[in-house]
C-alpha cells in the first residue's frame, strides 16, 4: 500500500500497517521530518488522568464543534486517545512530567479539564521525530521515498484508486506506484491563505487530487483562525502560552474575554476567541497595526523559558519582542482546515482503495471548530485507524494494475508547464492574490457579497494559473514546476471553500456570516459536501451530522 | 527599505557550468531574514533558485545554509545581523571592513571584488548564501544530506529500545531527565553543525555533532535499556565520541540550542565514569590524561601526556608498547616543535612547576569534586543561564543528575 505524505498521519498509519504484515511504501514531497506537523506546538488531548474521562472529552469536542463534529467518530478519537499518548511514550516521546515522574498536563482552549500532555512547545516536533526514529527502526517493512512529489493519483476503470504517480525530486523522473489502497496523508491547504501559520508547502495537494478524481470534501467552509498569530508574518505563537495564564489585553489594557467568555475568559475555543480579537480590533479598541496583545509576563518568567521556550525564540527573532518582558502583538490568522476529504471512522474516502487521514481529512471530528490539542490526537487516532483498515483490505486482495498511458499524459503535462511562451502572470503573483483575497474575504467574518468577490477572483486566477509562466526549465529539483502544480490544487481548494462558505446562510463554529449572523440548527444542523461536477463549478449537497449522546444547546464559555 | 546585495550561490550540475555567484539588490528591512530575501528574488525574479525551506520559524530545518560564511538557518537570520558579519566572514578583510564586502577567497570563479566593494553609499550590506560545507551539493543551495547526515543518524541507532518490563502505563522518569533529553530532542536535524565541523572535515566517516547529538537522546533517556552498549559502541568506534576536537564550532552553528558539542562530552563522561568504558582507541585516556596531568602538576605537561595517553596513569605506562610507537611516529613533530622554540626542553621534560600552595588549593577543588557521591551535571538549557528572580528556586550551577529534583514553578500547571 502507498501512503503519500510522512507527516504525523501518514507516519502513523505507515507504522500502523507495517505491523500487520503490509509492505508499505510512504512518499513524501519533503523529507518527513520537515512536514508540517513539525511546528504542532501546544500539545495532545486526552483523557488520560484517572480523574478525567473520555466523556467529557468528547463533550468539549463536540461542543468546539458547535455540534457539527460527528459524534460517533468524536467517540472513537477520544476513547482511544489515552492508549495512544501511551504508544506515543513507549515509543520514545520525551512528554513532560510533573514532581512524580508522571506524565504532565496543561491547560487548553475549551477543554473542562488541563487533560494537554506536551513536550515544552516542541510537541508536535518531538512527536514526529519520535516517529521517524520508529520509521528507521522498520525500515525493512517500510520504503521511503523522500522528496518525491505527487502529481496524480491512478484509478483503474471502475474508479478505484489503485496509486498514484510521483516525480523524484531530485532528478525530474517519473515513477507509477501501484498499489492495493492509498492513504492521503499530506495535510491543509493554508497556502491558499496569506498570511497563514502554515508553511510554504501546505498547498492542499491532497485534497485537490482527491477532489480531482471525484471524492467528496466535506466542512470545507471552515477555516480556522488561530487567535495568537505574529502581526507581521503571521506566525503561530502557541495557545500554550494562553495554557499556561497569559492574558490578552486591547489597546486600553483590558483583558476583554471577560465580556466575551466570563468562564473560560483566553481559553475559550479558538473561534470564539479570534472573534473577540477581530471585533476588538474592528471597533477601534486595538493597537494601530490591527492588533491585541497577548501578555506572557503573566507566566512566571523561568516556567516560560522552560515551557514555551520556542516561543521565546519566536518573539525574538521574529518580533524583537523578549515575551517574558514585555506584550506582544497578535491578531487571529489563518491556521488549519477543519474540512477535508470526507472520511468514515476507518479512513476511508468516497473513492473505494482511497483513504485519507490527518488535516487533509475530514472524519468530521472539528465540525465547525478544532479545539487546540485535537489536531495531533486526529493525525495519530486516523492515521493509524487507516492504515490497519487499509493494510487488512490490501491482504484480501490481487494487484490491481494500473492503464500504462497515465505515466506519458503526466509526463506531457509537466512539460506543457516547462514549455508555456512567456507572457502569462508568474505563479507567486496569483498565489499572493488569492492568498489575500481569501484573507480579506473568506476570514473571521464573512457576507454574501465579500464571498461573491472571493469566488470571482478564484475563477479568475484558475484561468489565469492555466498560462502561469515559470522560470526553471531544468530536471534536478525543479521547485519552479512544483510551485505551478501546487498553485492549481490551492485554487481548487479555495473555490471548495468559498462556494461552501457561500452555501451556508447561517453562523457556526469558525463560519460566521454578518448577514447570517446566528446559528440555524433547523436548517444548517449538517455538513456541506462539495463534488466535482464535471463541469465549472463545484457541486453542492449534503450530509447528515451524526448525533449519538449530545443534543445541540446554547454554546457559551 | 534598506538596499542589500544578496549574492546566491549557484549551481546545476546539469548545465555543464562551474558554480558561480548570482547577485540581486533587494529592499527589505533589517529585520527580514534572509530567507525572506531569497524568496523574494524567487519570486519576483527567478524561480529557477533552488532552496528548501517551508516553516519560516525556524523548526522544520529545511533552509540551512552558510550566511557571510556562517551555518545557520536562512529563516531566523536577519538580514542587519547577516550583514554585520560582513562578506565571507573567514575573511581577515571582512572582519575589518565590517558591512563591506571584501575579497572573496571562497569562490571558485575568483571574480567576486568589484561589486561589493560598490560606494555608491546606498547599500546597507552584503549577503553572502552558499550551500553548507561537508555535504555534496546537489544543485544551488540544496546539499545531499542522505549522503551525509541521515546516514550518520541512522548509524548511531537512533530509536529508543524501551527497557523492559514495558509498563502498563508510562514509564515513572524524573523531570530533569526528561527536560534534559528534550534538549537533543529539539534538534531539527537542519545540518548546520554538521556543515562546519572540522573534525568531519578532516575525517568524513566521524560520527559528527547532530549524530552524536541524537545518541546521547537515548543514552540520557531512563527508559532506553542499552546505554552500555550504545556508549560502548560509540567509544569503540575511530570515529565515534572521541574524534571530536571540542572546536565548538557546532555550537556555535545550531539555531536551536542543542549544543551537540557538550552531548558530546556528556557521553563521554557516561562512557568513562560510569561505565568504565576504556576504549581501544585510547580516547579515554587521553582524556583522562589531562584530568590527571592538571592535578598532579596544576598545568598540562605536554612530554606526559602522550604516555599517560597510551599507558595510563602510571609511571610504567611511559614503557607501554604503544606509547613508545607513538612516541616515535611523534618525534618528528617534537623535534620540530624544539626547533621553532614551541618547546623548550626544560620545561617538556620536567614539566611547568605551581607553586605547592596554589598546587594544594588545586587539590583541594579535585578531592571536592570527586569526593561528591554522584556527578553532577551543569545543564545550562535545563537550568537557564540567569539567576531567576523566583526566589524557592535552587540557583544555576547546583542541578544534579538523579538525586536532583528540581519542580520550581513547573508543576503549577496541573492544578490550573
Amino acid at each position: 500500500m502507498l501512503i503519500i505524505g510522512a507527516g504525523l498521519a501518514g507516519q502513523r498509519a505507515a507504522l500502523a500497517a507495517a505491523r500487520t504484515g503490509a509492505t508499505v511504501g510512504i512518499v513524501s514531497k519533503v523529507h518527513p521530518v520537515r512536514s508540517h506537523s513539525v511546528a504542532a506546538a501546544g500539545g495532545i488531548n486526552a483523557a488520560l488522568n484517572p480523574e478525567d474521562t473520555w466523556e467529557s472529552h468528547a463533550f468539549d469536542t463536540v461542543k468546539g464543534s458547535d455540534y457539527l463534529g460527528d459524534q460517533d467518530a468524536i467517540e472513537v478519537m477520544c476513547r482511544e486517545a489515552p492508549d495512544e499518548i501511551l504508544w506515543l511514550e513507549h515509543a520514545g516521546v520525551t512528554f513532560h512530567r510533573n514532581e512524580h515522574g508522571n506524565l504532565g498536563t496543561r491547560a487548553f482552549g475549551g477543554a473542562s479539564a488541563a487533560r494537554t500532555y506536551y513536550v515544552a512547545d516542541i510537541t508536535g516536533h518531538a512527536i514526529l521525530h519520535v516517529l521517524y526514529e520508529q520509521l528507521i527502526k522498520y525500515a525493512d517493512r517500510v520504503d521511503r521515498y523522500e522528496e518525491w512529489f505527487t502529481t496524480d493519483l491512478l484509478q483503474d476503470d471502475d474508479g478505484r484508486c489503485v496509486g498514484a504517480i510521483c516525480r523524484d525530486l531530485r532528478d525530474g523522473h517519473l515513477e507509477v506506484f501501484n498499489a492495493k489502497a492509498v492513504i492521503l496523508a499530506c495535510g491543509g491547504a493554508g497556502q491558499a491563505y496569506k498570511p497563514t501559520t502554515n508553511g510554504l508547502i501546505v498547498t492542499g495537494d491532497g485534497i485537490a487530487q482527491a477532489y480531482r478524481i471525484g471524492a467528496r470534501l466535506m466542512d470545507m467552509e471552515m477555516i480556522q483562525y488561530h487567535p495568537t498569530t505574529l502581526v507581521g508574518n503571521g506566525l503561530l505563537i502557541t495557545e500554550g502560552a494562553r495554557g499556561e495564564g497569559a492574558w490578552l489585553l486591547n489597546a486600553k489594557g483590558e483583558r476583554f474575554m471577560e465580556r466575551y467568555a466570563p468562564n473560560k475568559l483566553e481559553l475559550a475555543s479558538r473561534d470564539v476567541v479570534s472573534r473577540a480579537e477581530q471585533t476588538e480590533i474592528n471597533e477601534g479598541r486595538g493597537f494601530p497595526d490591527g492588533s491585541v496583545a497577548l501578555d506572557v509576563t503573566k507566566v512566571p518568567r523561568r516556567r516560560t523559558l522552560e515551557a514555551l521556550r520556542e516561543i521565546v525564540n519566536i518573539g525574538r527573532d521574529f518580533a524583537g519582542v523578549d515575551i517574558t518582558r514585555e506584550p506582544i502583538h497578535i491578531r487571529p490568522g489563518q491556521h488549519y482546515i477543519m474540512g477535508g476529504v470526507k472520511t468514515d471512522v476507518h479512513g476511508q474516502t468516497t473513492v473505494a482503495g482511497l483513504y485519507a487521514a490527518g488535516e487533509v481529512a475530514c472524519v468530521s471530528v472539528h465540525g465547525g471548530n478544532r479545539l487546540g490539542a485535537n489536531s495531533l490526537l486526529d493525525t495519530l487516532i486516523f492515521g493509524r485507524r487507516s492504515g490497519e483498515h487499509a493494510a487488512a483490505q490490501a491482504l484480501e486482495m490481487p494487484m490491481p494494475s494500473t492503464p500504462p498511458s497515465r505515466l506519458s499524459d503526466t509526463e506531457r503535462a509537466i512539460q506543457a508547464i516547462i514549455d508555456r511562451p512567456a507572457g502569462g502572470r508568474r505563479v507567486s503573483a496569483i498565489k499572493d492574490e488569492l492568498g489575500e483575497t481569501m484573507n480579506r474575504h473568506c476570514a473571521v467574518f464573512r457576507d454574501a457579497e465579500g464571498l461573491r468577490t472571493a469566488h470571482e477572483v478564484v475563477r479568475r486566477l484558475k484561468e489565469e494559473a492555466a498560462s502561469a509562466v515559470i522560470d526553471d526549465r531544468g530536471t534536478i529539483f525543479n521547485q519552479d514546476v512544483i510551485g505551478a502544480i501546487e498553485l492549481g490544487y490551492m485554487l481548487d481548494c479555495a473555490e471548495a471553500i468559498v462556494v461552501a462558505a457561500q452555501e451556508r446562510t447561517e453562523s457556526r463554529g469558525a463560519q460566521f456570516r454578518t448577514d447570517f449572523p446566528q446559528r440555524n440548527d433547523a436548517e444548517w444542523l449538517k455538513h456541506i459536501d462539495i463534488s466535482v461536477n464535471g463541469g465549472d463549478v463545484p457541486k453542492v449537497s449534503y450530509s447528515p451530522v451524526t448525533i449519538t449522546r449530545w443534543e445541540p444547546q446554547e454554546r457559551t464559555y | 527599505m534598506p538596499d542589500y546585495l544578496l549574492r546566491i550561490r549557484r549551481f546545476d550540475p546539469t548545465s555543464g557550468q562551474a558554480a558561480h555567484w548570482d547577485e540581486h539588490t533587494v529592499s527589505l528591512g533589517p529585520r527580514n531574514s534572509v530567507l525572506d530575501a531569497i524568496l523574494k528574488v524567487k519570486d519576483e525574479v527567478d524561480g529557477s533558485i533552488g532552496i528548501r525551506c517551508s516553516c519560516q520559524q525556524a523548526i522544520c530545518g529545511s533552509c540551512g545554509v552558510r550566511i557571510n560564511g556562517r551555518p545557520g538557518l536562512a529563516c531566523n537570520t536577519h538580514l542587519e545581523v547577516a550583514a554585520a558579519r560582513g562578506g565571507g566572514a573567514q575573511s581577515p578583510a571582512s572582519a575589518i571592513g565590517g558591512g563591506r564586502l571584501s575579497n572573496g577567497h571562497r569562490s571558485a570563479d575568483g571574480e567576486r571584488s568589484a561589486d561589493g566593494e560598490r560606494s555608491d553609499g546606498a547599500l546597507a550590506g552584503v549577503i553572502e548564501v552558499e550551500p553548507m560545507g561537508n555535504m555534496p551539493v546537489i544543485r544551488d543551495l540544496i546539499v545531499d544530506m542522505d549522503a551525509v547526515h541521515w546516514k550518520k543518524f541512522q548509524r548511531v541507532t537512533p530509536y529508543l529500545v524501551a527497557r523492559e518490563p514495558v509498563p502498563e502505563r508510562e514509564y515513572i522518569v524524573p523531570h530533569y531527565n526528561m527536560v534534559d533529553v528534550t534538549q537533543t530532542m529539539a534538534c531539527i536535524q537542519c545540518g548546520a553543525c554538521v556543515s562546519d565541523c572540522l573534525s568531519m572535515e578532516i575525517d568524513p566517516l566521524f560520527i559528527g555533532p547532530a549524530a552524536l547529538a541524537k545518541a546521547y537522546r537515548f543514552v540520557g533517556d531512563p527508559r532506553d535499556a542499552q546505554h552500555a552498549e550504545r556508549l560502548r559502541d560509540l567509544s569503540e568506534d575511530p570515529h565515534g565520541i572521541y574524534d571530536c576536537t571540542h572546536c565548538f564550532n557546532c555550537i556555535d552553528a545550531c539555531p536551536k540550542e542543542v549544543a551537540p558539542m557538550s552531548q558530546i562530552m556528556r557521553l563521554r563522561r557516561r562512557a568513562g565514569s560510569d561505565f568504565g568504558i576504556v576504549d581501544r582507541n585510547n580516547g579515554h585516556r587521553h582524556e583522562a590524561a589531562f584530568v590527571t596531568l592538571v592535578r598532579d602538576y596544576g598545568l598540562l605537561n605536554e612530554a606526559e601526556l602522550l604516555p599517560r595517553s597510551y599507558g595510563g596513569n602510571s609511571w610504567f605506562g611511559k614503557f607501554h608498547p604503544a606509547a613508545g610507537r607513538e612516541l616515535l611516529s611523534s618525534l618528528s613533530t617534537v623535534i620540530t616543535g624544539l626547533l621553532r622554540g614551541k618547546i623548550s626542553p626544560r620545561v617538556a621534560l620536567l614539566g611547568h612547576r605551581l607553586p605547592k600552595a596554589d598546587l594544594a588549593a588545586l587539590r583541594r577543588i579535585y578531592e571536592r569534586i570527586e569526593g561528591r557521591p554522584e556527578r553532577r551535571e551543569l545543564n545550562l538549557y535545563v537550568t537557564g543561564y540567569e539567576d531567576e528572580p523566583e526566589p524557592a528556586t535552587v540557583g544555576a550551577g547546583s542541578a544534579g543528575e538523579g538525586p536532583h529534583t528540581d519542580t520550581s514553578a513547573s508543576e503549577s500547571e496541573s492544578s490550573r
